[in-house]
């Protein structure tokens, strides 16, 4: 029997070795628009558009989906984390630190690699985890007591452990780190807690550090003086989702949370910067290039952690290169991605924290009195769920909310180590006295808060004017991200658990399902042979389909 | 029936909505904050004047702090800030045990003016906030008698397994509702319906005109108690017009002031059957 079983061992072994032959190498992942079938990034490919190739799912035949196979996830909690899928292999992380290597036709487990996080970890918003970073033969994951740590993609064996931050002081990663060249970058969590946030790279092999860039300058550093005394020390500026990066000008863009304490602008003078703010860094040495500020000296919390998406457009008659950005705080941006200049600034919903833009596109702000409401809400106007941008359309697609408000209040507040560090609190706008709101996940089956405390609307923008050209509501918020295809469709979720299939071109409904739990992710979709599947996590369960056979 | 929101649905699920319903319900949320400060002002002998809190802080840290503390709740299993007792639910059951002392003479029989009883069971009532707002909690037994009675709140509300489903459950209302907010209920329930309980009427694709009760609403189905209770779970694509009454099906209430403090009194005291001590 022992015989046997080391038998079936080897041929397993031969039978998946000639499966993932490849290495995934820099440039397949530079190159990753030749490997349509594969899914090799958080973001699908450098440029973070969230757009694939495949159209062997269209309009015609949407109707043929079928469900393929569910993986039920073991633990407790949203599933925000993001797919990467590589030669029929896919690999997901699972709460807290749990990485999971699957068989992506049929759903069978071949490992999980399980970290157990320190026990002082802290993070503000749950035990969140958003996925796996794969370079050559080795998988790296960020992990809730800020460590980064390699895995052997084929056996889920740990190869290196090491510290990114310290976990005393509430750091943390939640991040899918992302691989360039031979580095791992990674930026760390931690905004509410008073850290001072970064964005560091690794060598790939040893985890040795390569570079760390602080996204609070410290003295003596360009744009120190936009904090005043000892802020800067504990200012926040937290990097909590994955950047981008651009080969041609070797630049890596990485969006900044919120400065801290939250909500007490006051007790922090000046800009704050690199709070809210995008940073382009040289990705060899970690210089920061240059930045531009979305939102000056925030007390809202509107975090600039989206998903720098790059495009090269025709601008007005010159191609350009772009990125394309819906802010947490309720205005869409262009931006040259080569200089940072702000080339257009356009509210997508309403906003009375500002009344507009100057022509650098920096917000006049409007402050609103005490205890009245302030558009758009906490939770921002988008927030986290990536975009996705169809060069075919030319439009850019996001989950947006409408009709969202808070009220927000602030207090003085000392930094302690390892504590909250808020500085005031808020109250979603309900609609008469004490009716439930919208919390930062859905819990509850009934949606009793309904539609007027806020709700979801997908837009489309033509990045060319910042106009809307269609949108879809639904009657709860949602915190998916979207995934555009070449056969021009769109797939996103929402917190009631459908996954939609709209045209991308008009937004025509072409297909809905109702998985049953909130969907806070973005679907990826790959090929494995010659078929194109579909994944899409639901509550607790990851759930990919395909076309009838 | 009052006012209702047009939402109308096209037989193509991509038409886009109506855009009113934001507008709305933007418009209402700020109505509703200015409009419980008016409210506040209102609700007259409903409540207690902020002149019986002002007395009744004094009366409170001269008479009682010694014992129950700054905060009130330094005797086990009494937290009057919170509204926690061993012996007391109404207002004159406070004024009862201050007058006549309890647990063998451990707390002792105050004689106080009436004002200052006021004083002391508003401050109470008030939270021990001094700038807050106090409602009077009246007997609950003669709230259960009003409430199944004159006030014919039992003709559409039911609680503990007894009485009609078309207005909500009201078995843990204790649970979930300040005192404030059942007076504000009872007083000018408008203002403080759920936006889930609104009234829908709505006309389906093949003609039948459905009155009742929103259970809950996603973006492609809407879920209600309909006038027969009977369930219903509707696909809006499959709906002709799907409107929702900005007005609750009950009209303010014609209870005085005294008979509304008794039905509160036996409101706080419906907490479920699982949550009864």
């Amino acid at each position: 029997m022992k015989l046997i079983k080391q038998l079936f061992g080897l041929f397993l072994c031969f039978a998946w070795t000639d499966g993932v032959s490849a290495q995934v190498d820099y440039p397949r992942i530079v190159n990753s628009d030749s490997e349509p079938n594969n899914w090799l990034t958080y973001n699908g490919s450098y440029k973070s558009q969230r757009f694939s190739l495949l159209e062997q799912i269209d309009r015609n035949n949407i109707g043929d989906l079928e469900l393929k196979w569910v993986l039920q996830n073991q633990v407790y909690g949203p599933w925000q984390s993001n797919p990467i899928v590589v030669d029929g292999i896919m690999y997901i992380t699972e709460r807290p630190n749990t990485v999971i290597a699957i068989d992506a036709a049929t759903g069978r487990v071949f490992w999980k690699f399980v970290h157990t996080p320190d026990e002082r970890a802290k993070v503000c918003c749950g035990a969140n985890n958003r996925g796996v970073a794969i370079l050559g033969d080795k998988l790296y994951m960020g992990t809730l007591d800020a460590r980064l740590i390699a895995v052997d993609r084929i056996n889920g064996k740990l190869l290196w452990d090491i510290a990114v931050g310290d976990v005393e002081l509430g750091y943390s990663v939640t991040m899918a780190p992302l691989a360039i060249k031979d580095k791992i970058l990674v930026g760390v969590g931690g905004g509410e807690l008073g850290i001072r946030g970064y964005v560091a790279a690794y060598d790939a092999e040893s985890g040795a550090e390569i570079w760390k860039t602080f996204t609070i300058p410290g003295p003596g550093e360009p744009n120190h003086d936009s904090w005043e005394g000892d802020d800067w020390k504990h200012g926040g500026a937290p990097v909590w989702i994955t950047g981008s990066f651009d080969a041609t000008q070797n630049l890596t863009f990485w969006g900044v949370g919120n400065p801290g304490p939250d909500w007490n602008a006051g007790q922090r003078p000046g800009d704050n910067l690199y709070s809210d703010s995008v940073i382009a860094l040289d990705v060899d040495t970690g210089e920061l290039k240059w930045f531009f500020q979305f939102t000056p000296n925030d007390g809202y919390d509107y975090d600039a952690v989206q998903v720098p998406v790059l495009a090269d457009l025709e601008w007005h008659g010159t191609p350009k290169k772009v990125m394309l950005w819906a802010n947490r705080n309720g205005y869409f941006y262009v931006l040259d991605r080569i200089t940072g200049e702000c080339l257009l600034g356009k509210a997508y919903v309403s906003v009375n924290w500002a009344s507009g833009l100057t022509d650098e596109c920096r917000p006049i702000p409007t402050p609103q009195p005490d205890g009245m409401p302030t558009y758009p809400g906490n939770q921002g106007a988008t927030n986290w769920y990536p975009p996705s941008y169809s060069p075919r359309t030319g439009l850019f697609y996001f989950s947006a909310w409408e009709d969202y408000a808070t009220i927000y209040y602030s207090e003085d507040q000392e930094y302690e180590p390892g504590r909250a560090f808020l500085g005031g609190g808020f109250s979603v706008l309900a609609p008469v006295p004490d009716a439930p709101t919208i919390g930062i996940g859905r819990t509850n089956p009934i949606n009793n808060w309904t539609n007027e405390v806020g709700h979801a609307s997908l837009k489309a923008l033509d990045p060319i004017t910042g106009e809307e050209v269609w949108e879809f509501e639904q009657f709860d918020v949602s915190d998916s991200g979207m995934l555009t295809t070449a056969s021009d469709l769109l797939i996103t979720g929402g917190r009631e658990g459908y996954f939609h299939v709209l045209d991308a071109r008009n937004g025509e409904l072409l297909y809905y399902k109702n998985l049953g739990g909130q969907i806070v992710m973005a679907p990826v979709t790959f090929m494995v042979n010659s078929s194109q599947y579909l994944s899409i996590i639901s509550g607790n369960g990851l759930f990919t389909y395909g076309l009838r056979d | 029936m009052g006012l209702y929101y047009m939402y109308h649905f096209g037989l193509q699920m991509s038409d886009k909505r109506s855009s009113a319903f934001p507008y709305i319900a933007l418009i209402s949320a700020v109505l509703v904050l200015s409009k419980v400060n008016l409210q506040a002002q209102e609700l007259g002998d409903h409540q207690y004047t902020s002149e019986s809190i002002q007395l009744g802080l004094g009366i409170y840290n001269r008479e009682c702090a010694l014992c129950h503390g700054i905060q009130g709740n330094l005797i086990d299993n009494i937290d009057l800030r919170r509204g926690k007792f061993r012996f007391a639910a109404s207002d004159d059951d406070l004024r009862n045990i201050i007058l006549e002392g309890r647990a063998e003479g451990r707390m002792p029989a105050f004689n106080l003016k009436a004002a200052e009883l006021n004083g002391v069971i508003a401050f109470i009532r008030a939270g021990f906030d001094p700038d807050g707002t106090a409602i009077r909690i009246g007997d609950p037994g003669r709230g259960k008698t009003l409430f199944e009675g004159k006030g014919e709140c039992s003709s559409c509300h039911r609680v503990n397994g007894k009485g009609p489903r078309m207005a909500p459950d009201l078995s843990e209302i204790g649970i979930t509702r300040t005192a404030a907010n059942l007076q504000l209920n009872l007083i000018d329930p408008a203002a403080v319906m759920l936006p889930i309980n609104r009234p829908v009427r709505i006309v389906t694709l093949s003609e039948e005109t459905i009155v009742g009760r929103r259970l809950n609403e996603d973006t492609y189905t809407v879920q209600i108690l309909d006038s027969e209770e009977r369930l219903r779970s509707l696909v809006k694509a499959e709906l002709v017009s799907y409107d929702i009454s900005d007005r609750p099906s009950k009209a303010p209430t014609t209870l005085d002031s005294g008979e509304v403090a008794d039905v509160i009194a036996y409101l706080l005291t419906l907490v479920g059957r699982e949550n009864r001590p």
